[in-house]
């Protein structure tokens, strides 16, 4: 447990102050032209990556922070999932209405069940994060010398969620390659949803695969189109609020 | 104790698309109507709007109009003997809640069932002869024919604006329609919407097999159209996001849009939303419902709403929970095959794949769930049956229903799902890859049905009901014969890699399938064989009129809003025309 004398809070902080010079330098160019000098710093937004958690704890945003940036890496296509606002997007989601469950019912008695019948535990989405986060590491502190799952090498963390997907991962009382299928899931709806919820900065999943947002409406472009590819700078919620 | 409130001429549970025009036809008839809805009003001026209905996260991944599980949701087991568990959040099935229930976030594909699909049972044996249906298959013939509700069909093709191409008009073929469909007595209200480069593919490699493509049909105007009730609906924008959402064009067919603002403006009808009707009243030596209990939601408080006309239009499995609550009809037993309430349950058994061309631009983001190319070669009993080892069958399509970025990734098996080489895929393959579908019958199974649950009860103390499903070797054998039909389109499109699925053996709660439940309160011809007449009308409650996909007897191979809308004209006509002359049952057993 040597490594973990060294605070979450200050490794967060350090992991967004490196992304944010990656993504600085994806936005290069364009900063480069700019003439006028800095406005006045009381009026310049925060860096997005010290973006306040809602829920996770330190040590959860921190697995988190590890798995979205395992999951979706930096590299000459995108910055880093959480440089990306995935992780800020996963608390939110945990911190509102669908992490607590709302829409769910959640009336015992709870029995097992099949696959086919689906997510049978009493957990709302929050409490099985939480569990999931538990579990991994108590994993990982065994499977990887100690170490929590943020604190592994990059290669550990690929081959340690490869695992859990693979359901290889064995767990004490928890289903790793389901807690690994939501990962993934909630890592994806981050990378390319609507930018209103956090994630998807700058709309970078969308111009990753080329989709144009809104307005879509393409009535009068869509035989213009056929066989040609639609290229449009994206726009989201909040380019038309 | 409830508070008894003064009687209405007719009361509607559910304000659907049938449960609108049910209040519709009955407030024009001269009815005093109350409308009853559990969920919240959904206005379009103020939530069909954009920049809100662009919004994958909120719509399709958290299925914002989907019904409260909650409060309210079913169980679910594969079989008799297994312990069934509650659908803790909804996934293969989404029911919707508020005015216009599942009729908001449809995908708006409206079709007709074939003039066979209402006499399979009959076709069947006449062709195969009687042995040849399996004993366990308890299909039967629909209680009137294509040609009865034929101008009802057309009706609400008018009411929705439905855009297609006719392929037998008055019995005159038409080249580029459906060569298979039943007569239509007009043309379809609009022109096809226009079509993405892959369903043209597609229909050129399935006219190459010698099959028989023609234009999806569906309920979202190609054009501004004004509608029977003088409502003006506008274009297809090609938005791609229509599923599970609303339409801000007013094109994709609604209640809310379609029926709704007429209604509303008609000072006999009063819509009363948030109310959550928990049971009917039952007079059973007068074989009539007296009236509905239902629990306001904004104030807790217990109602008991008399009513001389009693529409039931919530979704199958609220329409089964409700008699079965009442004691209004013989519960089915599966182990005797007695019984009719809850019996006949069935599913749309749909199956499909993927095709991917490299280097293609197919904009697949441009889109509406209903366009597409399509053949109906192998449907019903379009096709020979001997020697095949099922029966049934169904449409085979080629879809483009927008790819919003969530949900509407896919990658060739194979690719990697996640890290850097998972994101060098979904670049290379997300604009050039295209979807197929074969939307497969459900021939009734005597193990599949519907009761109560014994265990789990929702938020107002009702037993949930309890769902008994299992895919059949019919429904396996039927759908692998189609899937292996869509493969030999697929290959004549030459693509560069393509994926087909056939269905996991079990039927499983997720993913997502089809919302296109059925049965439970068929209708039929003798009441010892179904719930409701031909009218819709209950067999052992004369003022009680049951509505929607749970009259079916089966599933055919379409998608079931064209005829359940058909049935809410064809029965609210017997109501206002034939009951209010002369109360009583309308067909004697």
């Amino acid at each position: 447990m040597a490594d973990d004398t060294f605070p979450r809070r200050k490794f967060l902080l350090g992991a967004g102050l490196a992304g944010t010079a990656i993504a600085a330098g994806v936005a290069g160019p364009v900063e480069a032209q700019q003439p006028t000098p800095a406005a006045p710093p009381a009026v310049v937004p925060p860096p997005q990556a010290s973006e306040p958690f809602i829920t996770l704890n330190a040590l959860e945003a921190a697995f988190i922070v590890a798995v979205v940036d395992t999951l979706i890496p930096a590299d000459e296509l995108s910055p880093s999932g959480s440089d990306c606002g995935v992780a800020v997007f996963i608390d939110r989601q945990l911190g509102g209405a669908w992490g607590g469950g709302a829409k769910m019912y959640r009336a015992g008695p709870f029995v097992k069940g099949k696959p086919e019948q689906g997510y049978q535990l009493p957990l709302a989405p929050r409490e099985y994060f939480a569990s999931g986060i538990t579990a991994t590491n108590a994993w990982t502190r065994k499977a990887y010398g100690g170490k929590d799952f943020d604190r592994l090498a990059a290669a550990d963390r690929v081959a340690a969620l490869k695992a859990m997907e693979d359901g290889k991962a064995e767990f004490e009382n928890f289903d790793a390659r389901a807690f690994f299928a939501q990962l993934l899931s909630i890592t994806m709806a981050g990378f390319f949803s609507d930018p209103i919820y956090g994630g998807n900065r700058d709309m970078v999943g969308w111009k990753l695969i080329g989709f144009p947002g809104l307005p879509a409406t393409y009535a009068d472009k869509i035989d213009d189109y056929r066989n040609r590819r639609y290229a449009a700078e994206p726009q989201s919620i909040a380019d038309f609020s | 104790m409830a508070t008894r409130l003064k009687e209405i001429d007719a009361v509607v549970i559910g304000m659907g698309f049938s449960g609108a025009i049910l209040a519709r036809e009955l407030t024009k008839a001269g009815l005093n109507v109350v409308g009853l809805e559990r969920g919240a009003d959904r206005n379009p001026a103020e939530e069909f709007t954009l920049s809100r209905l662009r919004d994958e996260l909120r719509y399709v991944v958290r299925l914002e109009l989907m019904q409260d599980n909650a409060t309210d949701t079913i169980t679910f087991r594969n079989a008799g003997d297994e312990l069934a568990l509650p659908i803790r959040r909804f996934g293969a099935f989404l029911p919707g809640e508020g005015v216009g229930g599942t009729g908001i976030h449809w995908g708006a594909l409206h079709w007709r069932f074939l003039p066979t699909d209402f006499r399979i049972k009959s076709v069947l044996t006449e062709k195969y002869g009687a042995k040849a249906i399996p004993e366990t298959m308890t299909i039967q013939d629909w209680p009137l024919s294509y040609d009865e509700l034929e101008p009802f069909y057309d009706r609400f093709d008018k009411l929705c604006g439905v855009s297609g191409q006719a392929g037998n008009l008055r019995g005159k073929p038409i080249s580029g329609g459906n060569p298979f469909e039943g007569p239509r007595s007009d043309d379809y209200p609009n022109k096809p919407i226009k079509t993405g480069v892959a369903p043209s593919m597609f229909g050129e490699a399935a006219g190459s097999l010698g099959y028989h493509a023609f234009p999806v049909p569906t309920a979202t105007s190609s054009a501004p159209y004004v509608n029977p009730e003088g409502i003006t609906l506008g274009r297809c924008e090609y938005c791609g996001h229509c599923n599970r959402t609303a339409c801000e064009s007013n094109a994709k067919a609604s209640p809310n849009v379609n029926v709704l603002p007429v209604l509303r403006a008609d000072p006999r009808f009063e819509l009363r939303t948030r109310v959550f009707v928990t049971r009917l009243v039952y007079d059973k030596q007068a074989k009539r419902v007296t009236g509905v209990i239902y629990t306001d939601m904004k104030t807790g408080e217990e109602y008991e709403q008399p009513a001389g006309i009693v529409v039931l239009s919530s979704f199958v499995f609220g329409n089964t929970q409700q008699l079965l609550l009442a004691g209004i009809g013989e519960p089915y037993d599966p182990k005797t095959g007695q019984g009719v309430v809850g019996k006949n349950y069935c599913y749309q058994f749909e199956a499909g794949g993927e095709a991917f061309f490299e280097g293609r631009e197919f904009n697949p983001f441009m889109g509406a769930p209903g366009m597409g190319t399509a053949i109906d070669d192998f449907n019903g009993e379009n096709f020979e049956h001997s020697g095949l080892g099922f029966f049934g069958g169904g449409y085979i399509a080629c879809l483009n229903g927008g790819a919003p970025p969530i949900e509407g990734r896919v990658l060739p098996r194979g690719e990697p799902r996640w890290g850097a080489g998972w994101k060098q895929a979904t670049a290379k393959w997300y604009r050039c890859n295209t979807r197929f579908n074969t939307q497969g019958s459900v021939y009734a199974h005597r193990d599949n049905f519907m009761d109560l649950d014994p265990t789990y009860k929702d938020a107002l103390g009702r037993p949930l009901v309890r769902l008994t499903y299992n895919a059949t070797e019919n429904d396996h054998k039927m759908s692998r014969y189609l899937v292996g039909k869509l493969e030999g389109v697929i290959k004549a499109m030459n693509p560069t890699h393509y994926e087909v699925r056939n269905r996991p053996k079990n039927f499983t709660i997720v993913p997502y399938q089809s919302t296109h439940n059925t049965g439970g309160t068929m209708m039929g011809s003798d009441p010892r064989t179904s719930v409701v007449n031909r009218y819709l009308q209950a067999w052992d409650a004369h003022n009680l009129f049951v509505q929607g996909a749970s009259v079916f007897p089966q599933q055919h191979g379409y998608n079931p809003t064209g005829t359940l809308g058909a049935l809410a004209y064809w029965s609210a006509k017997a109501i206002t025309e034939q009951y209010l002359k002369n109360p009583g049952p309308l067909v004697h057993a």
